[in-house]
């Protein structure tokens, strides 16, 4: 029983996260005249991808107490990477996500040495990388631009029924028994297949648990033999690579690649705003990846809301930053229960 | 720590651990200098990176990037991060225009004050981290300027005193120049020699001791951030006068040069650590290696490259911090 209670208290920031979604959500399938249907939850989940990867990106380096202001950089350069190398022979492609994907987590890797043997800020270190990697981008796509295999591009970006009828499987998609769940989007399959393959193994691995002390208590874990220096590195390198997921699904949405500057930054804040709704505390130590997904489709649905409601587009920026203000102020609760106020300096 | 550890500690504070950061950016500013020197003679043949009317028209530019970077740094020296300074140097340009008049500066200005108010609040009080907090506070910012101008630039002008002080010189030195001069020597009076200078070394160094000292703490985070904002409102209000008017986005410029100047500069990211000096060396660095990028015409991915690469060179030689072992 009090086991139950301190798993609960512990997951409260993932709690709120997944009840603000739903509450967002369903307000607006409720009010969307094709509400609950499928091409809403194609289009949705299309829309929040990007933004849930990212925010998954940000979340690894907060655990460790550190911050990666470069996921934007590192995104958009996949996504310029992959303008070039999603054509071709279904192998071909393949390859191209692979070279997208190493070249990602190659580029977290580079900001994890330089935090830890360089010992350098994180903040200070993703922010200086943050520029080289957005030069790298603007280096391959001075001028947005591109080609991606159609084909896959569609299926992607679209349900199970599609990707089946694209590459002729499953009857075309027609088959008796993949009729129930061919309405899946894959976004969402894509989202799930992300937590479940890449982030729950990371978090159950000696170096996952090793990530969760330090940001906990960086000397208590090096005393109790943690080894500190690599559970940082994988952090970063875990950020890379879900920010070349992001990198690579933008891609695949727009079918080019365009080193887009603000695009960039807005995303890096974001995903950190993803991070702190979805209950990961900064400072390290507490929360999750899974999070950060709810976190990141949060500020998603909130935005659904204002194409409903016939928001004026005047507002929306205001209305985003009042909730997004008021999200980090839930923190602040922390106050009232502090019985000694030197425990508020930390 | 021992009484004897904690002597030493302060005296290398303010001795040899310091000024090195400080040294080292200073070669680095003769190396962009001579650089930028052999560029032009090569291209053009003129010394023309050298003459005095270029160099004031650097510094005249720098002057804005000094201010934002001269708030920013005391904000750092807490400890803390203000992102809220593209927007409010933005809001400030746009509010201070729209009014107009004699009135424009003191309502920028005051523009600034609030904001640094709520940004102190949320940060001494509600305690929220405040690298959110202000970006919070940013996001506000723009929709509220969003609202307020439709999202387009907004028609205003700079009134004759704005365009004055950014672009106006005396004796053939640039007002800006004067501006960030006075704005220097204040902030270097008020760190050496008030108590609220002190309070912000002892706060960014450990605030529960501080707090245990009998400091009133709170006021002094909330100085601070009102400092960090207002200096941003008066490089927005300078630059609204520079381009004679105000513009979406005329802040985003700033947020990332202005914390990579002060931290060149070598101030501690972490707080209680740095010399203003550094941060001024650290914003001349930056823009003189702004200024040689784009006369060699860098294409923006080069200049992107090299910048990145410059910061971590430079905390490379220096930034290193002791490794956490227990």
């Amino acid at each position: 029983m009090s086991d139950l209670r301190i798993r609960l208290v512990q997951s409260l920031g993932l709690i709120l996260a997944i009840g603000l979604f739903l509450l967002f959500y369903l307000i607006y399938n409720f009010n969307h005249p094709r509400g609950f249907s499928s091409q809403i939850l194609i289009q949705n989940a299309n829309e929040s991808f990007v933004l849930v990867m990212v925010g998954m990106a940000q979340t690894v380096p907060a655990l460790v107490g550190g911050l990666d202001l470069s996921v934007g950089a590192v995104m958009t350069m996949i996504n310029t990477l992959a303008s070039y190398l999603l054509v071709g022979w279904p192998l071909q492609i393949l390859g191209g996500i692979v070279i997208c994907l190493a070249t990602a987590a190659l580029a977290g890797f580079v900001n994890g040495c330089l935090v830890v043997y360089g010992r350098i800020q994180p903040i200070i270190v993703t922010l200086a990388t943050g520029a080289v990697y957005m030069g790298i981008a603007l280096f391959l796509r001075p001028t947005p631009g591109g080609k991606v295999d159609g084909d896959f591009s569609w299926a992607m970006t679209n349900d199970l029924f599609e990707l089946a009828a694209t590459y002729g499987f499953a009857g075309d998609g027609d088959a008796a028994w993949f009729r129930p769940f061919a309405w899946l989007p894959l976004p969402l399959i894509l989202m799930v297949l992300v937590v479940l393959l890449v982030w729950l193994p990371f978090k159950n691995s000696v170096t996952g648990r090793g990530v969760y002390a330090v940001g906990s208590a960086e000397g208590a874990a090096y005393m109790s033999g943690v080894r500190v220096d690599r559970c940082k590195i994988a952090a970063f390198t875990m950020a890379g690579l879900f920010a070349g997921f992001a990198g690579l699904y933008l891609t695949l949405q727009t079918s080019s690649g365009n080193a887009d500057v603000p695009q960039a930054g807005a995303y890096t804040l974001n995903s950190i705003a993803a991070v702190v709704i979805g209950g990961t505390s900064l400072m390290g130590g507490s929360g999750g990846a899974v999070g950060s997904l709810f976190g990141a489709l949060v500020i998603r649905s909130i935005s659904f809301n204002f194409r409903i409601f016939d928001v004026d587009p005047l507002l929306q920026p205001l209305i985003e930053g009042i909730v997004l203000l008021g999200a980090v102020s839930i923190g602040a609760a922390r106050i009232f229960r502090v019985r000694n106020k030197l425990e508020l300096f930390g | 720590m021992t009484a004897l550890g904690m002597t030493a500690h302060v005296q290398s504070a303010f001795s040899g651990r310091e000024s090195r950061p400080i040294l080292i950016a200073c070669a680095c500013i003769v190396v962009i200098l001579i650089v930028g020197t052999i560029y032009t003679l090569w291209a053009h043949g003129t010394a023309s990176f050298l003459s005095p009317r270029y160099l004031m028209q650097q510094l005249q530019v720098g002057a804005f990037l000094g201010l934002v970077a001269a708030g920013m740094m005391l904000v750092i020296l807490l400890g803390h991060i203000d992102l809220s300074v593209p927007w409010t140097i933005a809001a400030a340009a746009m509010m201070a225009t729209a009014v107009g008049g004699p009135l424009a500066l003191p309502v920028g200005l005051g523009l600034g004050v609030a904001v640094g108010l709520v940004n102190g609040l949320g940060v001494a009080y509600l305690r929220v981290p405040s690298m959110i907090f202000t970006l919070g506070v940013n996001a506000v910012l723009r929709g509220l300027m969003v609202m307020h101008t439709g999202g387009f630039a907004p028609q205003t002008h700079s009134t004759p005193l704005m365009e004055f002080l950014a672009v106006g010189h005396i004796l053939g030195i640039p007002m800006a120049l004067f501006v960030w001069i006075l704005v220097s020597i204040l902030i270097v009076v008020m760190l050496r020699r008030t108590p609220l200078g002190r309070y912000i070394y002892a706060v960014g160094n450990r605030e529960a001791a501080a707090y245990l000292s009998g400091v009133n703490t709170r006021l002094v985070l909330i100085s601070a951030f009102v400092l960090c904002s207002t200096l941003a409102a008066l490089a927005g209000v300078l630059l609204a006068g520079y381009s004679t008017k105000a513009y979406q986005g005329m802040g985003d410029a700033y947020l990332l040069p202005s914390i990579a100047a002060v931290v060149i500069g070598g101030t501690n990211i972490l707080g209680g650590q740095g010399r203003y000096t550094g941060t001024v060396v650290g914003t001349i660095l930056i823009v003189l290696l702004t200024s040689v990028l784009s006369i060699m015409q860098m294409p923006e991915a080069g200049r992107q490259i090299i910048y990145g690469t410059v910061i971590i060179a430079m905390l490379l030689a220096y930034g290193r911090r002791d490794r956490v072992t227990s």
